[in-house]
């Protein structure tokens, strides 16, 4: 069963690239400019050769033989070169994925703790007026614009991790928050509790089984949240991360670096989604 | 009516009704230049201070609340509709048609959001008019913000397509459109009228995120997107505090629209 998974996740991912790869050809084929070369402007050179470099242009008139030759320079790690900033999309994504993966894994982490603190005291102490606070102040951050609470970051000099923390943690909180007021009241968790078992025993032997799988699918969507959230938060942060540079590429309408940017954002969504997928398929046979 | 959903209603209906009575509350428009007054702080003749080129704070928040107020809702309407058609569709006519629309939406599902809009939004001329930038844009949030409620309403169209009034209906002849029509649709009417209001305040939020990195609404139009473009020239939060105006705004609508969508909605979702 969980090899079919695997193997279903994995289609999944290849139809990812060849559809994102076609998509991403025709996007760049029909992109302004694509058709236009500044080595004609070259005064050296005299009409044969002019001629040489249209005809050598005429080749990707086929949608479908740009499309393969795209691929397979795809396949060899030659992702074009961006027109906005004259580089190959490959060294600007390598010297700015540390940066990103920094700030959303740090990010991640401070809205998984967040959450999960407010999320498992509210379901601890079951006073009224904490859950409503805590609700209120979710609930007040998820009606902020990312986009402001990356400005508001910058005035206070707040990192952009944090920053990327409170976009992700209202989205965390609201379902973590369900879960556990869900799992607590449970007939098997009020007979524990009757029987003078502690809380963290509770929490660990007879909450988190029953939760982990949800919660992993939200972990999953967290990632594809925390992703966004980086466009607004290194844009606006100053921070020369992918997010930055998805920015710049859309201002500049530079489509060959943005929709190479957009796919690899997506394997990773679909990595993460999926990697969080298997993980609660084991955990639910486990205690199947 | 429980009394948070009544507050909720008031503060929409004022707001609303505020940002209809625009032409009347601020007469010279959210163009106008006062140029003798840039950047000038709250007065009795501009309310919420004017900006840098010297326009009216007040008018330009009234007009730009009318064009979300009134943009956000459409596209939510035309992401809701595409919804039903492509996630109804799919979970009436269930088998592979529902497995072949389903990957295509968890496929959109796996790009971030801004990514996509972005993308989308560079795909389109960044010199348009201001009025064609307000179109595009919401435009693009309509066509693209289908994919979660698609999700919902294939499998709350899955479910009727078992059960058993369907079945009777099947049994007593009705098929194909009528069956999908008279019998489906109207059973998925809550879970319309739910992903319509869940989807309002995601899109406003959105434009908003799009304004402030200069993708939303073209200049002059305003927008909220556009109008929160200003606090990135703040330099401390106290300094000119009525410059938040937009975002306590946008805040309290967004928090209205969320207080709106009641339990049994959310049940419905």
């Amino acid at each position: 069963m969980l090899r079919w998974k695997i193997v279903g996740h994995v289609l999944a991912l290849l139809a990812t690239v060849l559809l994102g790869g076609l998509l991403s050809a025709t996007l760049v084929r029909l992109a302004p400019g694509f058709d236009v070369d500044e080595q004609e402007l070259d005064p050296h050179l005299n009409a044969a050769s002019v001629q040489a470099l249209r005809a050598a242009r005429q080749q990707h008139d086929n949608v479908l033989r740009f499309y393969f030759s795209y691929m397979n320079r795809a396949a060899h790690g030659d992702f074009g070169t961006s027109l906005a900033l004259g580089q190959p999309v490959r060294t600007l994504l390598r010297d700015r994925a540390p940066l990103t993966l920094r700030l959303l894994s740090l990010g991640l982490g401070l809205a998984w703790v967040l959450a999960l603190t407010m999320a498992l005291t509210a379901a601890w102490l079951r006073l009224s007026a904490y859950d409503a606070l805590t609700t209120v102040v979710s609930g007040t951050f998820l009606c902020i614009p990312a986009a402001v609470l990356a400005l508001l970051s910058v005035l206070w000099n707040v990192p952009g991790a944090l920053a990327i923390a409170l976009i992700v943690f209202p989205s965390i909180y609201r379902y973590a928050r369900n879960l556990l007021a869900k799992s607590y009241s449970l007939p098997h968790i009020l007979a524990a509790r009757a029987k003078g078992l502690g809380e963290a025993r509770i929490l660990c032997w007879h909450v988190v089984p029953v939760v982990a799988p949800q919660l992993l699918a939200v972990a999953g969507v967290s990632v594809s949240v925390a992703i966004g959230a980086t466009i607004p938060v290194e844009a606006l942060c100053g921070l020369a991360g992918i997010g930055q540079l998805a920015w710049q590429a859309a201002v500049a309408r530079d489509l060959p670096l943005l929709v190479n940017i957009t796919i690899l954002v997506t394997l990773v969504t679909l990595l993460a989604n999926s990697g969080a997928d298997l993980i609660g398929h084991i955990v639910r046979g486990q205690r199947a | 009516m429980n009394l948070w959903r009544k507050l909720a209603c008031a503060v929409l209906v004022l707001v609303i009704g505020a940002s209809v009575a625009a032409g009347w509350l601020a007469p010279a428009g959210y163009a106008k230049q006062y140029r003798e007054e840039t950047n000038s702080p709250p007065s009795h003749a501009h309310w919420f201070g004017t900006d840098e080129i010297g326009r009216d704070r007040f008018a330009r928040v009234l007009y730009g609340t009318r064009i979300s107020l009134l943009l956000a809702p459409a596209a939510a309407l035309l992401s809701t509709l595409m919804a039903a058609l492509i996630g109804g569709l799919a979970g009436y006519l269930g088998g592979a048609w529902s497995r072949v629309a389903m990957t295509v939406t968890d496929l959109f599902l796996s790009l971030p959001w801004l990514f996509l809009l972005i993308t989308a939004r560079a795909l389109m001329p960044l010199n348009v008019s201001p009025l064609l930038s307000v179109l595009v844009t919401f435009l693009l949030l309509g066509l693209l913000g289908w994919t979660t409620a698609a999700r919902v309403l294939c499998a709350s169209a899955g479910s009727l397509r078992s059960s058993d009034f369907v079945r009777q209906a099947r049994a007593a002849g009705i098929h194909g459109q009528r069956l999908f029509w008279i019998h489906v649709v109207p059973n998925l009417k809550p879970v319309l009228y739910a992903q319509f209001w869940i989807s309002i305040p995601v899109f406003i939020l959105s434009e908003a995120n799009l304004g402030i990195l200069g993708l939303g609404v073209a200049e002059p139009m305003p927008s909220w997107g556009s109008l929160l473009k200003e606090l990135e020239g703040l330099v401390s939060v106290g300094e000119e505090p009525w410059k938040f105006v937009p975002l306590v705004l946008l805040v309290i609508v967004v928090t209205s629209f969320h207080l709106l969508l009641s339990r049994q909605d959310e049940m419905a979702v």
